[in-house]
């Protein structure tokens, strides 16, 4: 139960910082249990999350990080109130939220969600201002007028033109249905958006542009998001706090400043030094030793063919580094 | 002599919208021993041209080049049957979906073995020893067993394991990487990119990643070709083209990534000037 001392150590941490101000999005001890098998084999239990606390100030932005499998997406789901946790209670801007007894419309206004695949998350009979119309048409009493003239406007504050309310989703790129999503998302006025791997399917120059957008937005409208990614770049970019899973544990939670500065636990480590870096003195270390490995190699082949004073040593040295190197490689 | 020499490769389809150049006239060649980096963002004929080398597009797609040399050899003039026996043996390539790349039908000894028995003279026996000799180069633990492995019986970090198995069964001068870690985590990435490093050191063949990730450029590659719209922006070796680049396309793509981020924003390749970068 390492991952809950260190959680609550980053939960004192923020407690200090947002002393007096009601957290818009708070979770205390989130479980989710998934049950797996029972047609045939017995049935068994998965504990997807296992005690999760968190608390976001508002307009702040929440990174989690973690690797397949962490429930970084279940949290998403249950943050979102798409699924009950098993155990465990979420607030949003202090107010409990228990999905069994039912969530009012207003509370479920307050989240919304955009997922990694925007072509997957768009209907594709239906056109871009009808997408965009649907959440007003479901949560509001506006006229017809009224909601086009709102599709109309986020459409154009996320970046596309008039020319598209009437399009389908497979006639946009990656990146403009993907705009399209998060239109979508901001429709109802929310309070807090949860990203799943919003930018992971798109193109760097696109990424860029995505990023850009979703903080012009945050700014403008006081958001505050949930940023799920296994990207650190990115997460070093966006976050403002950080949070790293590993199977339904939270590892580490704290500022990003401090996380990037100096990560504490080892599967943070683990994850930070796996991640491939652009540093020229890396580069120009991996080539020197790259160059010697070979060096060494070829001197040894010379070796082997019988050449009377081949160096024995330098084969031997590049013995070590390869197979060291190789070590390393698989777990 | 370069392993592999290309020179003035163009590939079209017949799209309903017309003719479509997926590459333009791309000069590339790659040295025996090398690992050359492609990079490239969707749509910039990177996977294209190299399926082109390995003679793996389908028949809408024209193929045109004023040489394409493997070995000296000139792979447009092969027949059919002369590139099979080529592709799997003397080149191989593996693909980003390591699950999609194998036939789930299939046990992975079987479809490491169909591979030797295509293009060695081994024996059963002889094949069997070589695909747990195989497995067991690619760091699958207990290889003998994992033969009878069905691919859904193994994550996709030990599928694309099995894939490279398979590419590297008959030792081959060049390895063609598309995207070969983009579906795993990071943690597997590493693993597998250390593997890939790790075999082509001691085969001393050629591979050549094609991928869309700088971080991954910057730590797996000798030399680095950057495409865009199916044309070459740069060539150059690693350590230039991250210090100095010098085609203005590859400075907006590098000014893009998010650690390069000078203040709150992001410089976009449109906003970069001349690029249109469609969103």
């Amino acid at each position: 139960m390492s991952g809950a001392t260190m959680s609550g150590a980053g939960m004192s941490d923020e407690g200090g910082r947002a002393a007096g101000e009601v957290p818009v999005l708070e979770t205390r001890g989130v479980v989710r249990d998934y049950e797996s098998g029972g047609v045939f084999g017995s049935k068994r239990t998965v504990r997807a999350l296992k005690g999760v606390d968190l608390s976001v100030r508002r307009g702040d932005t929440l990174a989690i990080v973690g690797e397949s499998g962490c429930g970084k997406s279940t949290l998403a789901r249950i943050i979102t109130m798409i699924d009950a946790p098993t155990g465990g209670e979420v607030l949003i801007e202090g107010q409990k939220v228990d999905i069994a007894r039912g969530i009012s419309r207003q509370m479920r206004r307050k989240v919304q969600i955009v997922f990694q695949n925007p072509y997957g998350s768009l209907n594709p009979r239906q056109k871009i201002g009808d997408v965009l119309g649907e959440p007003l048409k479901l949560n509001t009493a506006l006229p017809a007028a009224e909601r086009r003239e709102r599709a109309m406007q986020m459409l154009l504050r996320v970046g596309l033109g008039p020319e598209h309310f009437n399009r389908y989703p497979h006639m946009f790129s990656g990146g403009q249905r993907q705009r399209i999503a998060i239109a979508r998302a901001l429709m109802v006025n929310p309070e807090i958006l949860v990203l799943d791997e919003p930018v992971s399917a798109l193109d760097l120059s696109v990424q860029a542009q995505i990023l850009n957008l979703l903080q012009d937005l945050q700014d403008e409208f006081n958001l505050t998001y949930v940023f799920i990614s296994h990207d650190l770049s990115v997460v070093r970019h966006v976050a403002d706090d950080v949070m790293v899973m590993q199977t339904g544990e939270v590892v580490e939670y704290r500022s990003r400043d401090a996380i990037f500065a100096g990560p504490q636990h080892p599967y943070t480590k683990m994850l930070f030094s796996a991640t491939p870096r652009i540093d020229p003195a890396r580069i120009r270390e991996r080539l020197a030793a790259k160059a010697s490995a070979k060096a060494a190699a070829a001197a040894r082949t010379k070796d082997v063919a019988g050449s009377a004073a081949g160096n024995v040593s330098a084969g031997n040295v590049s013995d070590g580094s390869v197979s060291g190197g190789a070590g390393a490689a698989p777990a | 002599m370069a392993l592999l020499e290309i020179r003035n490769l163009t590939v079209s389809f017949e799209t309903a919208a017309g003719r479509f150049h997926a590459v333009q006239g791309l000069d590339l060649a790659v040295d025996s021993g090398e690992v050359l980096a492609v990079v490239g963002e969707s749509g910039s004929g990177k996977s294209v041209a190299m399926l082109a080398v390995m003679g793996l597009l389908p028949d809408t797609a024209t193929v045109s080049a004023d040489a394409m040399l493997f070995q000296g050899r000139d792979l447009m003039s092969l027949s059919p049957r002369q590139r099979r026996r080529l592709a799997g043996r003397d080149m191989a390539m593996i693909f980003q979906e390591p699950i999609a790349s194998l036939n789930p039908c299939f046990t992975v000894g079987f479809q490491i073995e169909e591979t030797l028995k295509r293009h060695t003279g081994l024996d059963a026996a002889g094949r069997r020893r070589r695909a747990v000799e195989l497995l067991d180069a690619v760091g699958i633990p207990e290889p003998a067993q994992r033969l009878s492995s069905f691919p859904h019986q193994m994550s996709g970090g030990q599928c694309q394991r099995v894939m490279i198995a398979i590419a590297t069964a008959c030792t081959p001068k060049l390895l063609i990487a598309d995207e070969p870690t983009t579906a795993l985590d990071v943690t597997i990435q590493k693993q597998i990119l250390d593997l890939l490093l790790r075999l082509q050191l001691e085969h001393g063949m050629a591979l050549v990643l094609i991928t869309h990730d700088m971080g991954v450029v910057a730590e797996t590659a000798d030399r680095v070709v950057v495409q865009y719209r199916g044309r070459k922006m740069e060539d150059a070796d690693v350590l230039s083209l991250f210090e100095n680049p010098q085609n203005p396309y590859t400075r907006a793509l590098l000014s893009a990534l998010p650690e390069n981020a000078v203040g709150g924003r992001l410089p976009t390749v449109a906003a970069a000037g001349g690029w249109e970068a469609r969103p």
